[in-house]
């Protein structure tokens, strides 16, 4: 044995250390899989986007789709609506997010920047309200639009919130128009 | 209390057990010679109470295990077929959905006693905050357990109660699509609930022996709030506690079973018969009734984060009521102002209750408000002052001196309705 007493407790500092780090990055090792499990898995990304034929839609009517597990909701909005949703002046608003995937990241919410040009009559948005996910029913509410039973939100017939406890805007999923009565969702 | 032990076997097997694993002495310990004081009333019987309702909805839980299947297009289905086809199925599947109410029943009760009696005062606040985390428990595997069974209300009670994570900044959608492991409470989301909902309960069992430990460091409190003082004050918990506790669990189950037999959904939600729809929220979506006023809480909030901050804030507040309260007097017999506030705020509560119960319109939504604020003012603002200002009546000298005195009429302390 050595009598030297310096090289020997760097040797015990050494293994310390050592044996800390690898527990350490042992765990997070382990922790990733564990904890990452639990996200979606690559069957439900899969399932990403749907088709919907708009044609049948009548004026004044709406139709649910399932998209991802939720609910899309397609109105063919009257023109007295699309009236009462271009007179609201932004700062009115409780959100002024457009919340639309299909324009620029904080674009104002007109009603314009909820629908696509020249496609105005038809209002696709999630049918999942922004407070706690309930679906919100339509032609209910205050202001012609939704209203969500779960929390009282009302939602205008943009889909913007005017009223209640969602802090945000019906959000717009990203779709485009494959025809001219045709939108593919995602 | 953990005074020395006068567990002295006779027999020899046990003998020789005993001086290699010395079980039985702790059991002989902590449940035959344990001393109790001796003037607990019937408040005092819901710990036993809470103790065979967790061990009843392990055992019928695992059971209805082995006829459930966790799967979005089964669950519903495979309940019914309990209910339905397996042998007793009908009064195991009711025994549990019903259980876990009366199981909150007990749990409430118990609560309000440890509130009336001051029983979170020193030394015993590890021991209250430990049960203020098995309530947290118990609520986390109530919420899951009710969202097995796969109907409207499971679905969207899921839904609603997941998305609370969706007011946490920043990383709020992330946690909720992690929580739910999709874009919706679907298969995936029912899977690990169910995981949970069996893993849950033997957390709580953990949690719970952890409790009775810190019980039996500190001792038992008692309806005068005065410390156990000499071995008058004192009854061996066998048999004198164990007989009051049956007898008070048999009138519990007495209740408890006429509910499972005769009334099985009276404290549930018709609409849960309907198989679970993602595209359809019902009409009026309600928490089963054991949450509606932490619900009511929530909504009173008009914003989505400070509402949910609210929410949780309604419980986490209990683990600082030993601090809260500033009395060094525990028993509310002997606080005159404090005992009415206490009662005060079980009325607040039960309002609370009904406004959950309600939609949020009209004046439930001022109600609802009011009720929320006097909630946390109870806490926040009256307990604090009240113990300051407040002269309490004089403390009797020693647990027997109180219960002597109560026996022979000299002194009518006034004892809470039993």
């Amino acid at each position: 044995m050595s009598t030297a007493e310096a090289p020997d407790e760097d040797r015990r500092d050494f293994l310390y250390i050592a044996t800390g780090a690898v527990g350490a990055v042992g765990a997070a090792a382990l922790a990733i899989p564990l904890i990452d499990q639990m996200n979606p898995s690559a069957s439900v990304l899969a399932l990403a986007s749907i088709e919907v034929d708009l044609s049948p839609i009548e004026e004044g009517q709406s139709i649910t789709v399932k998209w991802r597990g939720n609910p899309v909701i397609i109105r063919h909005r009257t023109a007295k609506e699309i009236e009462e949703a271009k007179a609201v002046p932004i700062a009115d608003l409780p959100d002024p997010d457009a919340r639309n995937a299909n324009v620029t990241d904080g674009s104002e919410a007109t009603d314009a920047n909820r629908v696509v040009d020249g496609k105005e009559q038809y209002l696709v948005q999630m049918g999942v309200c922004t407070h706690l996910g309930c679906v919100p029913i339509g032609n209910e509410g205050e202001y012609d639009g939704w209203f969500c039973p779960c929390h009282g939100s009302h939602y205008d017939t943009a889909g913007r919130i005017r009223k209640g406890p969602a802090p945000e805007n019906l959000p717009v999923p990203e779709y485009k128009y494959l025809s001219d009565a045709k939108i593919q969702i995602g | 209390m953990s005074g020395h032990s006068t567990y002295n076997p006779t027999n020899p097997v046990m003998k020789w057990v005993d001086d290699r694993l010395p079980l039985p002495r702790l059991m002989y310990d902590s449940f035959v010679s344990y001393p109790v004081p001796r003037n607990l009333n019937y408040w005092y019987t819901f710990g036993g109470i809470l103790m065979i309702m967790m061990v009843s909805q392990i055992i019928t839980g695992i059971v209805l295990v082995m006829h459930y299947t966790p799967h979005v297009d089964m669950a519903f289905d495979s309940v019914e077929h309990i209910r339905r086809d397996v042998n007793y199925g009908n009064i195991l599947q009711k025994w549990h959905a019903v259980g876990g109410s009366f199981f909150f029943i007990a749990v409430y009760i118990h609560i309000a006693r440890g509130m009336y009696y001051g029983s979170y005062k020193a030394p015993r606040e590890i021991l209250w905050m430990l049960g203020v985390a098995i309530f947290l428990v118990m609520m986390a595997t109530g919420f899951m357990g009710y969202v097995l069974p796969w109907g409207q209300m499971s679905f969207w009670g899921a839904k609603v109660i997941t998305n609370l994570f969706s007011a946490v900044p920043f990383f709020g959608e992330a946690i909720v699509t992690w929580l739910w492991g999709g874009f919706s409470v679907d298969n995936a989301t029912l899977q690990r609930f169910f995981s949970l909902h069996y893993l849950l309960p033997f957390v709580l069992v953990g949690v719970v022996i952890l409790h009775v430990w810190a019980l039996h460091v500190t001792g038992q409190g008692n309806p005068t709030g005065v410390e156990v003082k000499s071995g008058q004050d004192t009854l061996a918990f066998t048999p004198f506690a164990t007989v009051k506790d049956a007898f008070a669990l048999s009138v519990f189950f007495i209740v408890f079973t006429a509910f499972v037999f005769f009334l099985p959904d009276y404290l549930g939600h018709s609409i849960n018969y309907e198989e679970a729809n993602p595209l359809v929220t019902p009409e009026h979506i309600v928490p089963e009734w054991y949450y509606l006023p932490f619900y009511a809480i929530l909504r009173a909030v008009p914003d989505k984060l400070l509402g949910v901050v609210a929410m949780f804030g309604s419980i986490l507040v209990w683990f600082i009521l030993p601090w809260l309260d500033t009395s060094k007097v525990r028993s509310a017999t002997y606080r005159p102002i404090f005992k009415q506030l206490f009662w005060l705020l079980m009325i607040d509560f039960f309002i609370l209750g009904v406004v959950g119960a309600n939609p949020p319109e009209g004046w439930w939504i001022t109600v609802g408000q009011i009720a929320t604020f006097y909630y946390f003012a109870h806490f926040l603002i009256l307990l604090p002052l009240v113990g300051l200002l407040e002269t309490p009546r004089p403390l009797p000298s020693s647990i027997s001196d109180a219960v002597l005195a109560k026996n022979t009429g000299k002194q009518p302390a006034a004892q809470p309705a039993e």
